[in-house]
């Protein structure tokens, strides 16, 4: 990280974490975008995506805030469905139905969304209590 | 710390406040990491030591893992509704200690003045 030399602020911390649920907000939506959607293979069905979040520890300050390690895809196969009439359909009548959990994309979508409002709503504490800070004896 | 008795205790309180608002934050942010553990200071440990060391190392000892009413399968140990009541309760008593300083800055500066 390139501010690692500086002690982390609360806005980092706070800053960071919406960061991090965006990316789930993003992975949750391409996710429930593609539920339905069917492919001839199943290579080329979509898989359900996921972030890794990883706490990051800032020595200096005490503090510790969450990063996006990378995004994999997880959860389960795709599912064979036999659909001759399908345009997708393979030489075998066969086609492959994107591995989307529909309910388990909404509720962390929920979580995330959450989660995300919590951090705005300590972000802006912190910011009116550093403002107060500031008018001390005025 | 012992020898400032302009603010007497407050200005150490406000650092120990200011020290577990990003405790507290930090907590908050981790909330959907899998395997984070919460931490928390306790504040009267803290001053009464900040009273006689210094607040860093006061602050150090006073750092303890929340024990967590109910463990989460991915061992996260941050349960919101405990973190939230936390930070609103360290927040009102923050404000509250600024209150304290600028009532003693308030009496200073009027005694200065003569009024």
């Amino acid at each position: 990280m390139s501010m690692a030399d500086n002690p982390m602020s609360i806005f980092q911390v706070a800053g960071r974490a919406m960061s991090a649920q965006l990316v789930r907000m993003n992975t949750t939506a391409s996710n429930l975008a593609n539920a339905g959607g069917v492919a001839t293979t199943a290579d080329a069905a979509y898989r359900t995506m996921k972030p890794v979040f990883r706490t990051q520890f800032d020595q200096a300050s005490g503090m510790a805030t969450v990063n996006v390690e990378r995004v994999v895809t997880a959860g389960e196969e795709p599912t064979k469905r036999y659909d001759p009439g399908n345009p997708m359909a393979d030489k075998d009548g066969n086609v492959f139905e994107n591995a989307v959990d529909e309910t388990r994309e909404l509720v962390d979508m929920l979580e995330s969304a959450r989660t995300y409002q919590n951090n705005v709503e300590v972000m802006q504490t912190a910011k009116s209590l550093i403002v107060d800070t500031l008018k001390l004896g005025r | 710390m012992s020898n400032d008795t302009l603010f007497g205790v407050h200005g150490a309180a406000l650092a120990v406040r200011s020290q577990r608002m990003g405790v507290l934050a930090s907590n908050i942010a981790n909330a959907s990491t899998p395997g984070y553990k919460a931490k928390d200071i306790d504040f009267a440990t803290a001053l009464r030591s900040a009273e006689t060391g210094s607040v860093d190392s006061g602050i150090a000892g006073a750092t303890k893992y929340r024990i967590p009413l109910q463990m989460s399968m991915d061992g996260n140990t941050v349960e919101l509704a405990t973190e939230q009541t936390a930070f609103a309760e360290n927040a009102v008593a923050y404000q509250t200690t600024l209150s304290f300083l600028n009532g003693r800055i308030g009496t200073i500066t009027r005694a200065l003045k003569g009024e």
